[in-house]
């Protein structure tokens, strides 16, 4: 009995060992031209509470709203530049203030009505209307004014103040243009795809929260973005997000090609998918990276010697070599390095614990007893807040407080849940701010420190990068903007507002079957040229 | 009779408002609540001022004192309204109610299994005339509690699913999902049922009536099945409702190893949002399978036990 259950079990066992090193070695090698139809089955880390990707700012929301709508304009992730999508063509006032775009013949959503200038000024004004329920476009549209149907092919949307970032901000799914037909239902039928009426390449098909979202092709698909790899319609008949929790069920579910991707691949896991048929495309993420945002108003923070020896004493290098992987770069600037207009400061960056002790000393801050300085009975101590939207967070910082330990400086970590953290951050009342944003435009930076935005330094007027980055939003010449914005980097850190760690990177990781995953500038996926092989 | 019934149902409705009322308390008590998590959090708090948070929070109407957000919850509730999720925007009954039947039919099914190997284990435990044999399947149960079910749930995926390749991982389709996590719910609560019932065994086992049948000439399977099992019973039937509460808490676990939905998925991710209609429907409906566990257990402790019902009505 015993003797022959081992023996099936051995049988089965070569039997599923010869199934996956032919079906590895038949397209591991040559995958061949792109071949339409077939499913792709994608594992996703967390269930998008909602897929309309006008109201929702997560990336399991906009991994999957990006397939339903177009937007008017697309931007190329290897340079920045806004391309044509929906828009042939734009123009700009010379402030900034007003966007004329010139929309292509022959889009439709797929409730059959067309893509004209009357629907785009629907969508917007829809968008305005959902204030901040509109995650991400409440920002993007904060100071918007109106939209003005000029023609049947012609909408001009203008703002209050000089709104730059808005021509980037055109290129995002949380712009992305919904059906008039949309509207009739209410913004939470829509969350839950009811209604998702866009022009996309795909279709909703369904959604079973915590469980699977399926999405179609669009049939007679033909004004795709002019990034896009092939014109006409995406090659998938669908695609299916599951929904897999646990990042161990996720690689193997992959690895025993129940799946044929997945995201969030974690760090451990990397080493995994290393060749052997297996593919792991990587992207970091545009915007602001993963920083220990300083509060200038609050206890040793107060003291910019202390706050530029911070940024010295942290070894960068380090984090990504020990706590990452090297798929994870250290930060060379406040921005990530996908970022348009993103400077390379690495020279101000440099791990520099003698540099961080000169500073400390030249400001009076001596050895305390137990190794950290003080200064007129003061410690110098301060506190992070963070909480766990990336799974590394605190092992990444335990790292950070012990190497700014070596240079005297006591770094305490408070662990809080998202709806604390964001009532901390909204109170103003905390020292350091860990966190990243994704954002594929330089702007960002005056949304977290201007004194006219969010100011999460709580700089004083007058301060140094309220000028640049002033500069910066009201210009879409990049010849002017791009010295506004380096001016606006290099002065976050040599007053040491924020001391730059990591760049989030997106890894995601393909069986031998799937093809052409791509990401689209703000680091998350763009399905349209994707395709699966041997199913 | 009658009082006793009466009785019981009354604790229960006690037990239903005081499981919606606990919930309620606690989640104000903590720090945040789900419009900041939803709206303020991440890369969206950049561009929601407080003046936005405030009218959101007064649209889902967090923003009345607390004792009128009380009673009009109370009194939706007790209409079976729960009010709309936060995070999803979908209606919390609604919510709760499709996620029921995928958690019944793992639990359902785990409590079969539960019971055909704790029974198993208690019978063979105590009937075997073999010593060593009785003390090593004896030995299971606090074995089997002492597993940890997310490691036991990841182990067996491993094995069945990514090398064998029997069964699938994930998903809620079919027969087949069911096995893996039915048996990792199944190894804990079987061991609980398997402890108790075996104790039982082994105590009216040692009871003059058993030994006086046994010394009559019967043999010991006639002796369990027909005199001991009855008297067993009542012991392992009180467990009922901490084996109810230990597949609901479980489930939690198994639906995250192995994708499914279900009431554990939808119970974590509202807690974690503070998705207050969630955990509200969530909660007064485990309450509610709670204390109908508890009220049949109570109304079959009579038919097996005469004492009690004898004891009952004479009190009353």
């Amino acid at each position: 009995m015993s003797r022959t259950a081992a023996t099936s079990l051995l049988a089965l066992t070569a039997l599923v060992a010869t199934a996956c090193s032919s079906a590895g070695g038949a397209t591991g090698a040559d995958a061949g031209p792109p071949k339409p139809g077939g499913t792709l089955r994608l594992g996703i880390s967390s269930s998008p509470d909602c897929v309309d990707p006008q109201q929702v700012g997560t990336n399991a929301s906009l991994n999957v709203g990006r397939q339903l709508v177009d937007s008017l304009t697309d931007q190329d992730p290897a340079t920045g530049e806004i391309k044509p999508w929906l828009a042939e063509k734009w123009e700009s006032n010379a402030d900034s203030t007003a966007f004329t775009f010139h929309l292509r013949d022959g889009a439709t959503f797929s409730d059959g009505s067309p893509v004209d200038a009357a629907s785009v000024k629907t969508s917007f004004d829809a968008i305005k209307a959902l204030g901040p329920k509109s995650q991400l476009g409440s920002g993007y549209l904060a100071v918007y004014k109106g939209t003005t149907v000029v023609d049947p092919k012609t909408v001009k949307i203008e703002f209050s103040v000089p709104s730059a970032q808005f021509l980037q901000a055109s290129s995002t799914m949380s712009l992305g243009v919904l059906a008039p037909a949309a509207y009739k239902k209410t913004a939470d039928q829509r969350c839950q795809g009811d209604g998702l009426i866009g022009s996309g390449p795909f279709v909703f098909e369904s959604l079973k929260q915590n469980q699977e979202i399926v999405l179609a092709k669009r049939k007679g698909y033909s004004w795709g973005s002019s990034l896009f790899k092939h014109q006409g319609e995406a090659y998938l008949d669908k695609i299916a997000y599951k929904i897999v929790p646990e990042p161990g069920v996720r690689t193997g579910s992959l690895a025993s090609a129940q799946l044929d991707a997945i995201t969030d691949v974690q760090p451990v896991d990397e080493p995994q998918f290393t060749g052997n048929g297996f593919t792991e495309p990587t992207r970091p993420n545009p915007g602001v990276v993963f920083n220990l945002h300083a509060n200038v108003t609050k206890g040793v923070l107060t003291d910019e010697k202390v706050r530029q020896a911070v940024v010295k004493g942290i070894n960068r290098p380090e984090v990504t070599n020990t706590v990452l992987t090297p798929n994870y770069k250290p930060a060379t600037s406040i921005l990530g390095s996908a970022t348009p207009f993103y400077t390379d400061l690495s020279p101000l960056l440099a791990y520099d614990p003698a540099g961080a002790t000169a500073l400390l000393e030249s400001a009076g801050w001596l050895p305390g007893p137990d190794g950290i300085r003080t200064k007129n009975g003061q410690r110098l101590t301060a506190k992070v807040v963070f909480s766990l939207v990336f799974n590394q967070n605190k092992s990444v910082l335990e790292l950070v407080q012990q190497q700014l330990r070596k240079i005297g400086f006591d770094l305490q970590i408070e662990q809080r849940t998202t709806a604390e953290s964001v009532q901390i951050t909204q109170s103003g009342n905390y020292e350091y701010l860990w966190y990243n944003t994704t954002r594929a435009d330089p702007d960002i930076l005056r949304n977290l420190f201007s004194t006219k935005a969010n100011n999460r330094s709580k700089l004083p007027a007058g301060n140094p990068v309220d000028a640049p980055l002033d500069a910066q939003s009201s210009t879409v010449d990049p010849a002017k903007r791009k010295p506004a914005a380096e001016e606006a980097q290099r002065a976050i850190i040599e007053h040491g507002y924020s001391a730059p760690v990591f760049e989030l990177t997106q890894v995601l990781a393909h069986g031998p079957n799937a093809h052409g995953v791509g990401f689209e500038a703000s680091s998350r996926l763009q399905l349209f040229d994707a395709w699966v092989s041997g199913s | 009779m009658t009082r006793y019934l009466l009785r019981r149902i009354l604790q229960a409705v006690f037990v239903l408002w005081a499981a919606f009322t606990v919930s309620f308390v606690i989640l104000y008590l903590l720090p945040g609540d789900a419009v900041s998590a939803k709206l303020g959090g991440g890369e969206a708090g950049l561009s929601v001022t407080p003046e936005q948070l405030a009218a959101a929070k007064a649209e889902y109407g967090l923003d009345d004192p607390l004792p009128l957000q009380y009673g009009k919850r109370l009194l939706a509730a007790l209409q079976g309204d729960f009010g709309r999720s936060i995070a999803t925007g979908d209606d919390a009954t609604n919510m709760v109610v499709s996620a029921l039947p995928p958690t019944l039919a793992v639990t359902g099914f785990a409590l079969v299994l539960a019971i055909l190997f704790g029974g198993g284990i208690a019978f063979a435990g105590t009937l075997t005339r073999h010593r060593w044999l009785g003390n090593l399947l004896l030995a299971l149960p606090p074995l089997g509690i002492s597993l940890p079910p997310f490691w036991v749930g990841l182990l067996l995926v491993q094995f069945f699913s990514f090398q064998l390749r029997l069964l699938p991982a994930l998903g809620s389709n079919g027969f087949e999902s069911l096995i893996l996590p039915a048996i990792t719910l199944a190894i804990p609560t079987g061991a609980i049922i398997g402890q108790v019932l075996a104790k039982s065994l082994r105590t009216q086992l040692a009871e003059p009536y058993a030994e006086i049948a046994l010394a009559k000439g019967a043999s010991r399977s006639r002796v369990h099945f027909g005199h001991l099992l009855r008297n067993a019973a009542v012991p392992t039937l009180t467990i009922a409702g901490v084996v109810a509460g230990n597949l609901i808490a479980g489930s939690v676990i198994t639906e995250t190893v192995f994708s499914r939905d279900g009431l554990g998925r939808v119970t974590s991710s509202a807690v974690t949002a503070q998705d207050i209609p969630v955990v509200q429907a969530v909660i007064v409906l485990a309450a509610l399978v709670f204390v109908v566990i508890n009220l049949l257990v109570d109304l079959v402790y009579p038919v097996l036990d005469p004492r009690i019902r004898h004891r009952e009505t004479t009190d009353a």
